[in-house]
């Protein structure tokens, strides 16, 4: 002991340490406290994270290693009526934007880089918000080549990680606008959609059909999107698919169009504003329905450009207008062969009946113009040259609320109830109408103009073709479809006088085929076609009177064949086409197509059917469905 | 002076302990590195606490006074060694840190120069005159450990840096620093601080703003934060069991086997393991400062408290960031942490200690 504290001794000379350790032993005791201070410190923030809420946490760690990836179904093909594909799908790219590691600044770069609109990108995803961060969005389809590449060479770390690649059938419409009024085109589902309870079962995200046959039929045709579930790491690697929740694929859809009737409608009306309607009166099958001008339903596939979108709704000729089914217009002289029928029917008119013509008449003290000296007139003349001075007596002596019934009956003022959505109704004045509508009593003199299809009266194509189509067929009027499966509803009927329907066909006929007929464009060779054309007025006088700028007319023209037990009717309407006889060669090739098909399949029904009115029309084809055959009360077969 | 010196006298509480936390250390670097360019840290790792123990064996032998004779010569080649590693270190994750020893060997000088700052600190301490400490002696040794420190953060390598500042702090404390100074150093700090974060690299800044607001950027530095508080919490009461951890075993957690271990054992473990480890480095830190009450003079006192005060440093800045409660500096966890050079400077440490209660009975 004492060598030991010796030694210390000198240690405490050599380096004037000092011995005495106790002197901080207060302070030490300080830093214990300190040190468990810190302890109860740290274990309560564990405490914090681990025992107070460890469900949020373990949530948030599966999520972190589960990513879900859409795996998109695919829509049903639409056919047409014999099974050719109107459209179709294509493989594409599209591009997933991940949510949960995107950043917000990487958004313009990702814009530029693939030829997004940043904004439309920026609403896109704000309508995301509500959902799990690690739902991704898909950003782009149709992906480019050079978008393709744009991704796949910044898809490291250091760029754009975010972005993410899958294979996506996309809708492959036809081009030009070719029936994108009926097919119509999906989209995004949209925010203000979302909110409405018709479309709840869909989530964001979801490509719904928003227009024309993809609406219609959205159910039919939507597949359910499938999914996968994968882990990942933090590099967004997979490690391990959980499951796959494999895709359904939506069903095809076959219409009652035909391709070849339909290309003739679309070809004729290229560069013209208009519609044409071509329906099977005996079942209401639409064969063809075309309008323009038309839009590209492609540029919609999934979300349309913004600038794209602005160009299509402020276009004054209104692309998206499905005129086939939404144009009402005054059916002008179209209206005449209705007028006859009712005349005859109600007994206003027999077919003795004739008037004089001046090129001109005066009714309740107005003059009411003929656009033709005519001289005397008959029911049969009064059609063929289109004689608004016999109509105007006709229509005197009916009444408006005898009009209004028969016209109702046809089938105007109210929807035809095709399967297409925003089907516009048109309109049939009448007395009740008048006061309805107006406030006021109906004055006899404005039946003169409803006479001749103008005034208040409107039609839309489809209500022509139905109307015209049921007359011929003695008063039986089917419903306008599209889809080939459904199965036809009893039609609407009004037992009509056979005698009087033939005798309102043989004055169609002679619009046609007879000379001074108004409709002698439509004639076809080797086959009798019946007609009646019609121009309307596009502005009211009223209008004119305001300082409105009278536009051109549109011209009408209905035509169907062949003359007993039609098959098929034609309603095409040319707006400010000013002549109807324009209207009517359009008509004529849609018809004429319609002929040389069934030519050429050997079902030559119309080949030997000369116009030869006496003999009974040949055997219906045997081909059709059966329950199609309409019990049409001109002649019985079967 | 060695006859002196018996195995049996070393502080075997100390030692199992820091074995057993070594122990939990390399089951969690095995678990989670495997699979990934680490998987043989764990094997390294056990290499490093045979060699730690050795080195501790050393620190032990060699009387702390004489090394506290050679402060000036351990201080000028510490100051040399960091000149060296600015000039010709490796470069690791944006920083030179690191001389190349052998190959696959490469010494963090960083880590060595502590056991140097806790020498000078003690001998600095013990030599006052008076009881009190002067404002111009404590700024004389924070000159000294300016130097250094300035070195380092040049590398750039701020947290390690860092840690010599408790050393001095808990030195100047013990050796009756004025209140008032405390007191002028914490506002003087606070005045400080909005021209020093201008100073800092952006990366330093990145991770300050994400320690204060974590979720402003989730997928930068914040994403670490995240991560390792996700980590944490969805271990539980109990914890996910051995490599279960799916934030440790799909690498949401960054480096989980070393700055972050202890976020992949709280996954792993639960609250239940962290008691027991936090437990664990209590009672190491509470036998460190023991053998400071029962050191032979204050030079003694005073190297205990510093490597006290350092290992409750480490195990505060590097726990607290784990659970989001301190920036992320990068600090090593002692004793668990893989790495050889903060594992080697540890046990050193720890020799340092033994080696004050080896020679208690001196006096």
């Amino acid at each position: 002991m004492k060598l030991l504290s010796l030694e210390s001794d000198t240690r405490h000379t050599k380096t004037g340490l000092r011995d005495d350790p106790k002197f901080a032993a207060g302070r030490i005791a300080v830093i214990q406290y300190v040190t468990v201070a810190i302890f109860l410190f740290l274990i309560s923030g564990f405490w914090d994270l681990q025992v107070r809420n460890p469900e949020l946490y373990q949530g948030l760690a599966e999520r972190n290693r589960i990513k879900s990836v859409p795996v998109i179904a695919a829509r049903g093909k639409i056919l047409d009526r014999d099974g050719r594909v109107i459209v179709d799908n294509h493989l594409s790219w599209s591009l997933l934007l991940s949510r949960e590691t995107v950043k917000p600044e990487h958004l313009k770069a990702i814009a530029d880089g693939l030829h997004l609109d940043y904004d439309d990108l920026l609403l896109q995803l704000k309508r995301y918000k509500g959902r799990p961060k690690y739902e991704p969005v898909i950003i782009k389809q149709e992906l480019t080549p050079a978008d393709i590449a744009f991704v796949e060479s910044h898809s490291d770390p250091e760029f754009f990680p975010e972005l993410e690649l899958i294979h996506a059938e996309r809708r492959l419409y036809p081009q030009n606008g070719f029936a994108a009024h009926v097919i119509g085109y999906t989209g995004e589902i949209s925010e203000s959609e979302l909110d409405e309870p018709e479309f709840a079962k869909y989530e964001t995200g979801s490509v719904i059909g928003k227009f024309g046959i993809e609406k219609q039929y959205n159910d039919t045709l939507m597949g359910v999107d499938g999914q996968r579930e994968v882990v990942v790491d933090n590099r967004g690697r997979e490690r391990q698919v959980l499951g796959i929740k494999e895709p359904v694929k939506g069903k095809d859809l076959e219409l009652t169009l035909d391709l070849d009737l339909q290309t003739v409608a679309e070809l004729t009306l290229e560069g013209r504003k208009g519609a044409i309607v071509a329906l099977d009166p005996r079942n209401g099958e639409v064969l063809a329905m075309a309008s323009r001008p038309t839009f590209d339903p492609n540029k919609f596939s999934v979300r349309i450009k913004s600038s794209d979108w602005k160009e299509l709704l402020d276009n004054p000729d209104h692309p998206l207008l499905n005129r086939a089914i939404q144009a009402q217009f005054a059916p002008g002289s179209t209206f005449k062969p209705l007028m006859a029928i009712a005349g005859l029917e109600a007994g206003a008119i027999d077919d003795q009946f004739t008037i004089h013509c001046p090129g001109g008449a005066t009714f309740y003290g107005h003059y009411y113009k003929c656009h033709e000296v005519d001289g005397t007139v008959s029911l049969h003349k009064g059609i063929v040259r289109s004689c608004d001075v016999y109509f105007y007596n006709v229509g005197n002596r009916l009444g408006i609320d005898q009009i209004a019934y028969y016209a109702t009956q046809a089938g105007y003022g109210h929807a035809s109830g095709v399967d297409l959505p925003n089907e516009a109704s048109g309109v049939v004045p009448s007395s009740e109408w008048k006061i309805r509508n107006f406030r006021q009593k109906w004055y006899a003199g404005e039946t003169i103009s409803v006479s001749i299809g103008q005034g208040a009266v409107t039609v839309t194509p489809i209500q022509l073709a139905r109307a015209i189509g049921g007359i011929a067929m003695g008063g039986v009027w089917y419903k306008p479809h599209l889809l080939k499966s459904a199965k036809p509803e009893p039609p609407h009927q009004l037992a009509l006088n056979p005698e009087n329907v033939a005798k309102v066909v043989s004055g169609m006929c002679g619009v046609v085929n007879e000379a001074g007929g108004t409709g002698v464009r439509a004639k076809l060779p080797g086959v009798e076609v019946c007609g009646k054309t019609g121009t309307a007025q596009l502005a009211s006088n009223a209008f004119l009177k305001r300082g409105g700028k009278a536009g051109k007319d549109n011209a009408w023209f209905v035509g169907f064949l062949p003359p007993e037990h039609p098959e098929i009717v034609v309603a095409g309407l040319y707006e400010g086409g000013e002549k109807s006889y324009f209207t009517a060669a359009l008509v004529r090739d849609v018809l004429k197509a319609y002929v040389d098909k069934k030519t050429r399949l050997g079902q030559s029904l119309l080949a030997g059917n000369k116009p030869a009115p006496a003999a009974p029309a040949a055997p219906v084809s045997p081909d059709l469905p059966k329950g199609t055959e309409p019990s049409t009360p001109g002649g019985e077969r079967e | 002076m060695s006859g002196y010196l018996n195995v049996r006298d070393i502080d075997w509480g100390m030692v199992i302990i820091s074995l057993v936390i070594c122990a939990l250390g390399v089951v969690q670097i095995f678990s989670a590195a495997h699979g990934t360019a680490w998987q043989d840290a764990w094997w390294k790792q056990i290499i490093w606490t045979a060699a730690g123990l050795l080195l501790m064996w050393i620190a032990t032998s060699v009387d702390y006074h004489a090394l506290m004779q050679h402060i000036t010569a351990l201080y000028l080649l510490s100051i040399g060694l960091l000149v060296t590693v600015l000039l010709i270190g490796k470069q690791a994750f944006g920083s030179t840190r690191w001389i190349p020893l052998a190959p696959g060997v490469h010494l963090q000088v960083s880590e060595f120069v502590k056991l140097v700052i806790i020498l000078l600190v003690a001998r600095f301490m013990t030599e006052l005159h008076s009881d009190t400490l002067e404002t111009r002696d404590l700024l004389k040794v924070l000159a000294l450990i300016g130097i250094p420190m300035l070195l380092i953060v040049k590398e750039p390598d701020l947290g390690t840096a860092l840690t010599y500042l408790p050393i001095l702090a808990v030195g100047a404390f013990l050796a009756g620093l004025n209140w008032r100074y405390l007191a002028a150093v914490g506002v003087l700090v606070i005045l400080v601080l909005p021209v020093g974060i201008h100073f800092l690299q952006p990366y330093q800044k990145a991770r300050l703003v994400s320690f204060l607001d974590p979720d402003r950027d989730p997928r930068g530095t914040g994403y670490q934060v995240i991560q390792s508080k996700i980590a944490v919490g969805a271990g539980g009461m109990w914890g996910k069991g051995v490599a279960q951890g799916t934030q440790t075993q799909l690498r949401f957690l960054p480096v989980p086997h070393t700055d972050f271990i202890f976020s992949a054992f709280a996954e792993e473990h639960g609250f239940v393991g962290v008691v027991v480890v936090l437990a664990l480095y209590f009672m190491l830190l509470m036998q460190i400062v023991k053998n400071a009450q029962t050191a032979p003079d204050r030079a003694g006192m005073y190297i205990c408290m510093g490597v006290a005060a350092l290992v409750l440093f480490h195990v505060l800045v590097n726990v607290g960031m784990v659970v989001g409660r301190m920036p992320v500096t990068g600090i090593p966890l002692p004793l668990m942490s893989a790495g050889g050079s903060s594992m080697l400077s540890m046990f050193l440490m720890l020799g340092l200690v033994n080696n004050v209660r080896l020679r208690r009975f001196v006096n």
